[in-house]
This record gives structure tokens, C-alpha cells and sequence, in this order.
């Protein structure tokens, strides 16, 4: 026998269920959705929404320190902030980090891919394996690595260098304001370029094989094949990778904290470690002038997922119609 | 032609095509994917070079380092740097915490998108729509831009300086993605399997504990390893929340303090990275196709 509840159970069961404008008590059903949801909301909420809307709350403030009282000082943050230089250097650095990462990312990724994916290809899992590892290895751990293997005077790369006899001394990579940006994209490009070739072997084994069959009957040349159906069927896939990977250029705080500490001369701080260092470095934290520009860095995020999804609803759009 | 003759053919043909295959035509036309296999072989060196090179480092005497150059290969396995890591460096330490600290992360993280998937895939309800917007609202929230108030939040609770507040705060994070794939996975089950259950006389807890959750097992896995990978990895939250707290110190912020300290010892830092590496990179190496499958299907949907 199923009891009235029960049977309300199956009738509220999948999507199609309710429609618009239906009312209904809150049931017994309905404590056991929000039962369900209590985890996420709690969790959730405390930790990554209400922190989003309290941001904009201490970037009214000053206050030096989690245990000092917030006094109210209007948009002063805001202007201090807007009124750094070094504030606007992050942002350029953060766009020029990005600039030069995304496309030698995408492309090379994709190129590499492309050899994958083909069964002719010898070794291809054994590729794939070195290619991904090092995206699986602490960042954090792999910046403070590479602080050794870039080192002038006994890391491998100059010693390298010196024994090829490209340079006479070693290169302070890290330690100069003209190459440490340089060598963290280098950095960047080799620890999470696994990912994007992993986004792009997805993306072209959804071609099915006998679209390439059907063309090499037909007298196709291989370029001919990249040219008339690999390309224009990896088109959409191209601008939700392209995306992806422009997104997660936000996200270096570890590799730049561990490699540079955003130095030399701030010349490799990202907004991230501008907002670590007047929060957490500073000797009288500022945590509200840090705030506001976490603010601005947010509306600039959310700017750059508002893109994304605008990109990816124009693929989804482009996808169907072919 | 019927369907077995061609089968047959098409055997008969692989069969000859391996028999051609070490005819010098054969090879010749096979040149191009050697040479690329060549160029792709470089690059895969330098790809696992790094790793090789804190191994090789990790087992040198400390002078023999820079004394050594090159060469990967050390005269003679000095275990003892892994010691001086483990104990003096407190590593053994930091291991400890960060498996603490990721094993029940994981868990709050698994248990709480399952939950949330489930009655978010399945069910209509009022406010879900505002709900789904949130989720979808905050998929990309940076953690810079959430640090200040989650340790506020924390201090205030006093939860701050704590494994127990570090976990929580993590688990807190946004997990987003876990929670669309359980949505999306129980959205996709058959509407008949609960109705069987329900007419067993199964409510809802054990319609979801025992029919539900035991089909969504590949999510689940994808969900723990995709976790468990950000978690290990943690930094920024971990860092700040250790401050005052050496000994709750995580690997990955353990190796910062450590260089910051002692920034001679090669050969400790080397074995310091090589343990904190280990863990992540063995359970890469057996559980590969889950990872390339957890991150492949971000692209796929």
C-alpha cells in the first residue's frame, strides 16, 4: 500500500511534475528537499556566498586587523584603491598574463591533440600520460620546485645553457623584472597544458571516424581531412576551450606566491597577491582597502564568466545548426 | 555482398596489412608518425624532466648537487635527506594533516553534492530555480576574492587556527561543479526505478541510500577525484589559516615555509617536494582514466 505522501512522492518525481502556477502545500516531500539542500545551503552559503556579499560591506570600512572595530568611511576605499598605480600595474599583468598564455596554450595543445588522437600515432597513451602529470602535482609545491630549477647559478636550465654555451653566465630568470613573468608563463603553460589537450582529444573524438572514411574514399588528401572536417567540427569546442582556458588564468595565485612572491619590483603581481599583500603581509593589515579591491576584482571575474557564458550559448547555438 | 563475407574481407585485409607492415614501402609511409613520435617524445622529457630532477636531487649528497651538474644519476642514495624532511622539516607532520584534512573534505564535499544533486535533479520545488541561479552564479568565484570574509567568519566562530575550521571552510568552497554533475546524472535515471521502490514501500532516505546513490557510483568517483585533486592542492585557504599555527601547516605550505627557512638545502627541499608529490602523483598513475574522464566530460556538457 503506498500512503498518501508516498504517492505525492512519485507525482512530484522528475522535472515535468510541476508546472507553473501550481500550488502545494508544503508537504512532507518538500522537508525532505530542503533536508537534502540543508548541507549545501549552510556550507555554501557561510563560505562562498555570504562572503561574496560581505566583501562589498568591509570595502566600506576601515579596519586594520580581524579583531580591530570597522569604522565606516564611505567610497574612500574605493578611491584609494582606484588611486594606486601599483592597483592598475595587477591589472595589467594579470591581462598580459593572460594574452600571452591563452593562445600558446590553445594552440600547441592543439596541434599536440591532433598527433594524439590519430590511431597511427605510436606511444600515444604514454604521451598522454607525461603531458597530463603535471597537472595533478601541487602547484604550490611545483612554484617552490621551480624556484631550484631556474636558479642562476646551479639550476638545471642554466647549467644547461651555460654547457650549450648559448650564455656565459646564468640567466636570473626569476630574480629580473624583464624575464620573471616570462618564465612563469613558461611555467603556467607547462604544468596545465595536460588539461587543455585533454579538453581538445574530447572534443575531437566526438567526430565519428567514418566522416574521415567517407573522405578519404572520396580521394581526401590528410590536410584536406583537417581542413574540410576537423576544423569547422572543432569550431564550437574551440570557443568553450578557449574560454576555459582564458578563465582559469584568473586563478595563479599559488604558482606566482611560490615562484616570485609577486616580485621582483611587483613586477609579476596579479591582483590576487596585491589583495593577499595588503590583507595578510602587511604589517597593519588593510583589510578594508584589500575589499574593495577584491570587489573590483570580482566585477571584473564575473565580467569575464558573463563573456564566457555569452560564448558558450553562441557555440551551443553554432553546434546545432550544423 | 553479405554482411560476413565483408567482415571476413576486412579481416583478411588487417591480416595482410600486418604481415605488410615492415616492407619498406610500409615503413616509409609510416615515417611521418615516427618522426612526429620523435618531436612528441622531446617534448614528453621535458615535460617529466622537472620530476626527475627532484627525484635525482632528493637521493644527492647536498654538495654533490651543485657539484654534479647534470648528471641525474647520483653516485650513491643518500636516504637520509628524506629523514632530515620527514622529522626535522616536520613533513611527516604536514603529510599527516593534509590526508586529514583532504579525507574529510572529501567526504563533506561527496555527501553534501550527492544530496544536493539528487533533490535538485529530480525534483521540482519551490525556490529551486533561485537556487540553481546561486550555484550557476558562482561557478568561477575566485578565492581572493572570498578570503577576507571567510576568515573573518571563521575567527569569529572560532574556528580559525584549526584543522576542523580548515575543513569546513574548504568544504564550503565552491564545489559547484559536483553538484551539476550528480543533478545532471540523476536527472538522466529512469522515473520507474523510484516508482518500484516506492511500491516496495521505500521512502525517500532509502530510495536515495539504496537505489539511488548506488547508480550514480561513476559520479561519485569522478566527484572524490576531482575533490580530493583540489583539496591535496589547496593553498591559499590552508596558508591563511595556519599563520599562527605552525603545526597545522599542509604540505603545500609547509615546502613554502621550509624554503623560506633553509634555502641551502637542496637535497631536503627536493625530498620534502618528492613526499608531498608522491601521494597525488600514484594515485594519478592508477586511477588515470577516471581523471582524464572527470575533466574530459567539463567539455563535453
Amino acid at each position: 500500500m503506498t500512503s498518501l505522501a508516498e504517492r505525492e512522492a512519485i507525482e512530484a518525481g522528475g522535472m515535468v511534475a510541476t508546472s507553473a502556477g501550481r500550488k502545494r502545500r508544503f508537504g512532507r516531500l518538500d522537508i525532505w528537499i530542503w533536508g537534502f539542500l540543508t548541507p549545501t545551503v549552510v556550507l555554501y552559503g557561510l563560505y562562498t556566498v555570504y562572503p561574496i556579499i560581505a566583501s562589498y560591506w568591509y570595502s566600506f570600512v576601515e579596519w586594520n586587523g580581524f579583531e580591530a572595530d570597522k569604522e565606516f568611511v564611505g567610497l574612500r576605499n574605493y578611491q584609494e584603491v582606484l588611486a594606486d598605480p601599483l592597483f592598475w600595474n595587477t591589472f595589467k599583468i594579470t591581462v598580459l598574463f593572460m594574452v600571452a598564455t591563452v593562445p600558446i596554450k590553445v594552440i600547441s595543445t592543439l596541434f599536440v591533440a591532433i598527433l594524439l588522437n590519430s590511431p597511427k600515432m605510436p606511444f600515444r597513451g604514454l604521451f598522454r600520460t607525461a603531458f597530463f602529470l603535471p597537472v595533478v602535482t601541487t602547484t604550490a609545491i611545483v612554484g617552490v620546485v621551480m624556484q631550484f630549477v631556474f636558479d642562476p647559478a646551479s639550476g638545471p636550465v642554466n647549467l644547461l645553457l651555460m654547457k650549450l654555451g648559448l650564455v656565459d653566465e646564468g640567466i636570473n630568470f626569476l630574480g629580473s623584472s624583464s624575464t620573471a613573468l616570462w618564465t612563469v608563463v613558461g611555467v603556467y603553460v607547462w604544468k596545465w597544458f595536460g588539461i587543455t589537450l585533454i579538453y581538445w582529444l574530447a572534443a575531437l573524438q566526438t567526430i565519428p571516424d567514418e566522416l574521415y572514411e567517407a573522405a578519404r574514399i572520396d580521394g581526401a588528401s590528410p590536410w584536406g581531412l583537417m581542413r574540410w572536417i576537423t576544423m569547422p567540427l572543432l569550431k564550437p569546442f574551440t570557443i568553450i576551450i578557449t574560454l576555459l582556458t582564458l578563465e582559469s588564468t584568473l586563478k595563479i595565485f599559488d604558482l606566482m606566491l611560490t615562484m616570485t612572491n609577486g616580485g621582483p619590483y611587483y613586477s609579476t603581481e596579479v591582483v590576487e597577491i596585491y589583495i593577499y599583500r595588503w590583507a595578510f603581509a602587511a604589517t597593519v593589515p588593510q583589510l578594508g582597502f584589500a575589499s574593495a579591491a577584491a570587489v573590483i576584482f570580482g566585477l571584473f571575474v564575473c565580467f569575464v564568466g558573463l563573456f564566457q557564458l555569452l560564448g558558450i550559448r553562441a557555440a551551443r547555438k553554432a553546434w546545432s545548426v550544423t | 555482398m553479405t554482411v560476413v563475407s565483408e567482415t571476413s574481407l576486412s579481416a583478411g585485409s588487417r591480416r595482410s596489412a600486418r604481415r605488410n607492415r615492415w616492407r619498406p614501402a610500409a615503413i616509409l609511409r609510416r615515417l611521418p608518425w615516427w618522426i612526429a613520435a620523435a618531436v612528441l617524445a622531446g617534448g614528453a622529457f621535458l615535460w617529466v624532466y622537472p620530476f626527475l630532477w627532484m627525484v635525482s636531487a632528493s637521493l644527492k649528497d647536498p654538495l654533490e648537487i651543485f657539484a654534479s651538474g647534470l648528471q641525474l644519476i647520483p653516485d650513491s642514495l643518500i636516504w637520509e635527506n628524506y629523514q632530515r624532511a620527514w622529522t626535522d622539516a616536520r613533513f611527516g607532520q604536514y603529510l599527516a594533516n593534509t590526508v586529514i584534512v583532504t579525507v574529510a573534505t572529501v567526504v563533506l564535499v561527496v555527501v553534501r553534492c550527492a544530496m544536493a544533486g539528487y533533490v535538485l535533479g529530480r525534483y521540482g520545488f519551490r525556490g529551486k530555480k533561485i537556487v540553481m541561479g546561486v550555484l550557476v552564479a558562482t561557478l568561477f568565484v575566485p578565492t581572493g576574492y572570498t578570503i577576507i570574509p571567510v576568515v573573518d567568519i571563521s575567527n569569529k566562530l572560532g574556528l580559525l587556527n584549526s584543522l576542523t575550521g580548515m575543513i569546513i571552510a574548504l568544504a564550503g568552497g565552491p564545489h559547484v561543479a559536483g553538484i551539476l554533475l550528480y543533478a545532471g546524472y540523476f536527472r538522466g535515471l529512469p522515473k520507474e526505478l523510484e516508482e518500484a521502490a516506492v511500491m516496495d514501500g521505500a521512502g525517500f532516505l532509502s530510495v536515495f541510500f539504496r537505489v539511488m546513490l548506488p547508480l550514480a557510483n561513476p559520479v561519485t568517483a569522478t566527484v572524490t577525484l576531482l575533490t580530493f585533486m583540489a583539496t591535496w592542492n589547496a593553498f591559499f585557504l590552508p596558508l591563511v589559516f595556519t599563520f599562527s599555527r605552525p603545526d597545522l601547516r599542509t604540505l603545500s605550505v609547509g615546502m613554502l615555509a621550509f624554503v623560506g627557512e633553509d634555502s641551502i638545502d637542496w637535497s631536503g627541499m627536493a625530498a620534502a617536494a618528492v613526499i608531498s608529490l608522491l601521494p597525488i602523483v600514484a594515485l594519478f598513475i592508477f586511477l588515470q582514466r577516471y581523471f582524464v574522464e572527470g575533466i574530459a566530460g567539463a567539455v563535453k556538457s
